[in-house]
């Protein structure tokens, strides 16, 4: 039998609380209890990014991290609504680069861009290798992803 | 959706982003690996330790022990239900369950339900598997005449015409022999001035898709449906028909968006696991592999490939003898149509008067081989193209004039006879020597890193004969729906389908909205693979969508109206409300001469011909024997494209996937024939990092059988890489490395060996 943890933490936006199997990963935890399917199983050893989540503002390998350490933490995921339902300037840039084919790893890298535009606003190329080397592209978009964040940090920039 | 107005904006050839952006980039897009259905059960395979032996006893007793176990079942449970358990796209050698005998080492030999997939993961680490262990075969060429069998029988599909002379055959690996003879080769090589012979070797490596492969099934005992990520839905109903002894109809097969496929995803893989459990156990079931699963499951072809030229003073290759062994693994899956399909191309794209072919699908004891985007080709074009260079540096000539001096032109005809047409062969060697800049002075280095550059090309066949049907229907306010069978797994079909129908009917592609395959409701299409969903599927759309075209005519004329009258009016004037259907039908098949049995020789052997060339520049390390690619240019003639956009992710994904192939991805097998490196801990694909500067360049070219002038993209800038790579490398220090993958150890061993220093071999 396995035990369970009750959680509280703020998803997406929202407070919500639950039982968690203690074994259960944050993927497993989106997927079963709340339907949310962005955060996708794919290595299953953190090393693909599919799974990428965003807790407490740090992206996190989904599929390594224990659901019951989510305990009090705020956690984002793709489905996080955009300004005004829309797309932000990350999806829309990609969208605009082209920077995906099949689609499996884009909420992940999505995510990551994120992450490194907010660490580095104007990322020099070693610094976008190193903040996307989370993340595999098997149809290996990388040139578009590259000109997505160049596209998405210079609008960013603009609005800043 | 709604603006169907009619404009005469061209919708083929813009670059219009994939219709399905805004899912992917929301997280919402469907993939069935997110599918949950009620009452659904986990599946959880157990999967034999040994490569070759005989399957004594499976005890179950303790996984089924398990609380939350609902059943265990082994292949006798499989046969009890499907009496004849055998799949498979060429032949019917691959038992659901292994039975009697297991055949390599990751095979599965029972499965674990559960309601949670845990307890399933749990229980199948109980169940114990008896196995008598036999000696086993693992090299392909080895394998070919050894006396230690991997079948007691061949058994073909009878699919194929070609290969029912096999039926029966005992004692050998040997699946298929493809054979090729044009003009005298003998007489040729006896009468050469200079005879060259090497041999290259290429590696065992994973598709890797990133949603690992996933079948459910769910039935009431009369009809089954299974949700599928598959590149073949339609051939997936007609085997799952054939294994139950059902008519079609009582088969649905539906998919989504595959996140990834490249072949991996092809024919039929884990769905009649998933139906017959979901028979037997009365519920829906759910089969879904881990990333370590999936190499057990499918592989590209190892491969060994002699070749030898028979070769004029002045560089004209009159001769050619192409040898080639495919490891094809355990089970045929689609080999024997890689070592015929592909092997016919062995010569290269060369006009070489007197060529002798045989190529070899080879059982062994290894997970099983199949299609990985090149269909065998990238392993013909490392040969042929280290070999073009080879010869070209003995002979003194430069590596850009041997290939020009022996180059296959349109109005030619290749090995098997078939005179080539609407190929730009000459176009995309001189585009990707250009640039290169081929012609101008190159700076090699003088220290311990030195420079190089290379290049390659190569070229595919269409697989054919294949039948594709397509349906364009306009709902009542016009709005139009592409039914199709194709499956959108990243290349962009959706998207290049839309913009098909949409430029027959004068709309707006964004406005179409093409269904995912659903055998009950999307018409039969042989598959998605070899690049041939744009070619084929597209001309059934268009015929599909010129039925609609001519309906809507007819209303216009009927009523007097003009002909560019809105699709909603007209709807209305036939319909008398917003109501009804139109339904416009298009089917297409290729012609097709089969090769004759003895000399391979036919006179339309494809519909058409794909082009791929690719320069690279390196430097190499000479005290590491590391390499890194600086340059990479991709080059290629694939038609008019549909949309530029996409074809050109299509060129720069596909040479990436095969750097991977050429430096890094190796499956690495122990002596017993274990698999050491089944995860991305130690299996490397290529990530942001390992890229070089990228150049894509299509080629003027238009192909005029094909749909506005279209063929196929997806795998064309694979075929140059690998031997790009390594002729770049020996421009830069002076090596050759004849076998995949390119590691810095296997530089550097070469380049001590060639110093008189060599290496220590390493410890056993």
């Amino acid at each position: 039998m396995s035990t369970t943890t009750a959680i509280r933490f703020t998803l997406n936006g929202e407070a919500v609380a639950c039982d968690v199997p203690n074994h259960w990963t944050v993927v497993e935890l989106l997927q079963e209890r709340f339907g949310l399917f962005g955060a996708r199983e794919s290595c299953g050893q953190g090393l693909c990014g599919c799974c990428t989540v965003v807790v407490d503002g740090k992206p996190v390998t989904g599929c390594l991290h224990p659901a019951a350490f989510l305990d009090g933490a705020t956690l984002q995921t793709i489905e996080a609504e955009g300004p005004d339902g829309g797309l932000d300037a990350v999806q829309a840039a990609f969208v605009e680069a082209g920077a995906f084919q099949c689609g499996y790893c884009t909420p992940g890298f999505i995510l990551a861009v994120r992450a490194l535009l907010a660490e580095h606003p104007d990322p020099t190329d070693e610094q976008v290798r190193h903040g996307l080397a989370g993340n595999l592209c098997r149809c290996a978009a990388y040139p578009e992803i590259e000109k997505a964040v160049r596209l998405a940090a210079a609008r960013l920039r603009a609005q800043a | 959706m709604n603006d169907t107005t009619r404009k005469a904006t061209p919708q083929v050839g813009r670059d219009l982003p994939r219709t399905e952006s805004r899912a992917k980039v929301t997280g919402t897009a469907e993939y069935i690996h997110h599918l949950r259905l009620p009452r659904m059960l986990h599946a959880r395979i157990v999967r034999s330790t040994v490569a070759h032996g005989r399957l004594v006893a499976i005890d179950t007793a303790a996984a089924r022990a398990v609380p939350g176990v609902h059943a265990v079942y082994t292949g006798k449970d499989i046969r009890a239900r499907i009496p004849e358990p055998y799949f498979g796209p060429a032949f019917h050698d691959q038992p659901i369950l292994a039975l009697d005998k297991v055949r390599f080492a990751g095979e599965p030999v029972a499965v674990v339900l559960a309601a949670d997939s845990h307890v399933a993961a749990e229980a199948a680490a109980l169940v114990v598997p008896e196995i008598e262990e036999l000696p086993a075969v693992f090299d392909e060429v080895e394998a070919a005449t050894a006396k230690t069998f991997v079948h007691d029988t061949l058994k073909p599909a009878g699919t194929f015409p070609d290969l029912k002379h096999l039926a029966g055959r005992r004692d050998t690996n040997v699946a298929l022999d493809f054979r090729l003879r044009r003009g005298d080769p003998d007489a040729a090589f006896a009468n050469a001035a200079h005879v060259f012979e090497h041999a290259f070797r290429t590696q065992p490596v994973m598709h890797v898709p990133l949603e690992p492969m996933v079948s459910v099934a769910e039935t009431d005992g009369e009809s089954v449906t299974i949700h599928s990520a598959t590149q073949s839905p339609s051939f997936v109903r007609l085997e799952i028909a054939r294994l139950l002894g059902w008519p079609e109809n009582r088969v649905r097969v539906r998919t989504a968006f595959l996140g990834g496929g490249f072949g991996a995803k092809l024919y039929i893989k884990l769905e009649a696991l998933a139906v017959a459990c979901a028979l037997l156990a009365k519920r829906p079931v759910r089969v879904a592999l881990s990333m370590e699963e999936q190499f057990y499951t499918i592989t590209k072809h190892a491969s060994t490939f002699r070749i030898a030229s028979a070769v004029d003073a002045d560089g004209r290759v009159r001769a050619r003898r192409c040898e080639v062994w495919w490891n094809g693994g355990a089970y045929a899956d689609i080999g024997p149509r890689v070592t015929q399909k592909s092997g016919f191309t062995a010569p290269g794209p060369y006009d070489i008067e007197n060529v002798a072919i045989d190529s070899y699908a080879v059982y062994t004891n290894r997970p099983p081989a199949g299609a990985l985007r090149g269909f065998g080709i990238p392993q013909l074009v490392w040969a042929y193209e280290s070999h073009t260079d080879m010869i070209a540096r003995a002979l003194g000539i430069d590596p850009l004039e041997m290939r020009r001096r022996n180059l296959l032109v349109n109005g030619r005809p290749q090995a098997t006879g078939t005179i080539v047409w609407d190929a730009a062969i000459d176009t995309v060697l001189e585009r990707t020597a250009a640039r290169l800049g081929w012609d101008a002075p190159f700076e090699r280095g003088t220290g311990p890193v030195r420079r190089g550059r290379g290049l390659a090309i190569g070229f595919k066949a269409s697989v054919t004969p294949t039948t594709s049907v397509a349906m364009v229907t306009l709902a009542g306010d016009g709005s139009c729906i592409v039914h199709a069978s194709t499956v959108d797994m990243g290349q962009g079909s959706d998207t290049i389908l839309a913009q098909m129908a949409a430029e027959v009917l004068g709309i707006d592609a964004t406005t179409v909205k093409v269904l995912h395959p659903d055998t009950d409701a999307t018409p039969y299409d042989m598959a998605t693979l070899g690049s041939r969903s744009t070619y084929h599927m597209g001309h059934a759309v268009v015929r599909a969508a010129e039925s609609v075209r001519e309906q809507l005519a007819a209303i216009a004329k009927a009523a007097g109206l003009p002909a560019d009258t809105p699709a909603a009016t007209l709807m209305k004037k036939r319909f008398g409300m917003q109501a009804g259907n139109l339904v416009g039908v298009g089917d297409f098949a290729a012609p097709y001469a089969p090769p004759d049995p003895a000399t391979g020789q036919s006179p339309d052997i494809t519909p058409y011909w794909m082009i791929g060339g690719t320069g690279a520049e390196v430097e190499v390390d000479t005290q590491t024997g590391a390499v890194k690619v600086l340059r990479l240019v991709n080059v290629a003639d694939l038609g008019a494209p549909v949309n530029p956009a996409i074809v050109a992710t299509q060129l720069s994904g596909a040479a990436v996937m095969q750097l991977g192939f050429t430096l890094t991805e190796d499956m690495r097998f122990d002596e017993a024939g274990q698999l050491r490196n089944a995860s991305l801990a130690e299996y490397r694909i290529p990530g942001l990092a390992d890229v070089p500067p990228m150049e894509n360049e299509i080629v003027e070219s238009r192909e005029t059988r094909g749909p506005f002038g279209a063929k196929g993209v997806g795998e064309s800038a694979t075929f140059g890489v690998s031997p790009a790579i390594a002729n770049a490398i020996e421009d830069a220090v002076g090596v050759r490395i004849d076998t995949l993958p390119i590691t810095a150890e296997a530089v550097l061993r070469a380049l001590r060996a060639r110093d008189g220093r060599p290496l220590p071999e390493e410890a056993p």
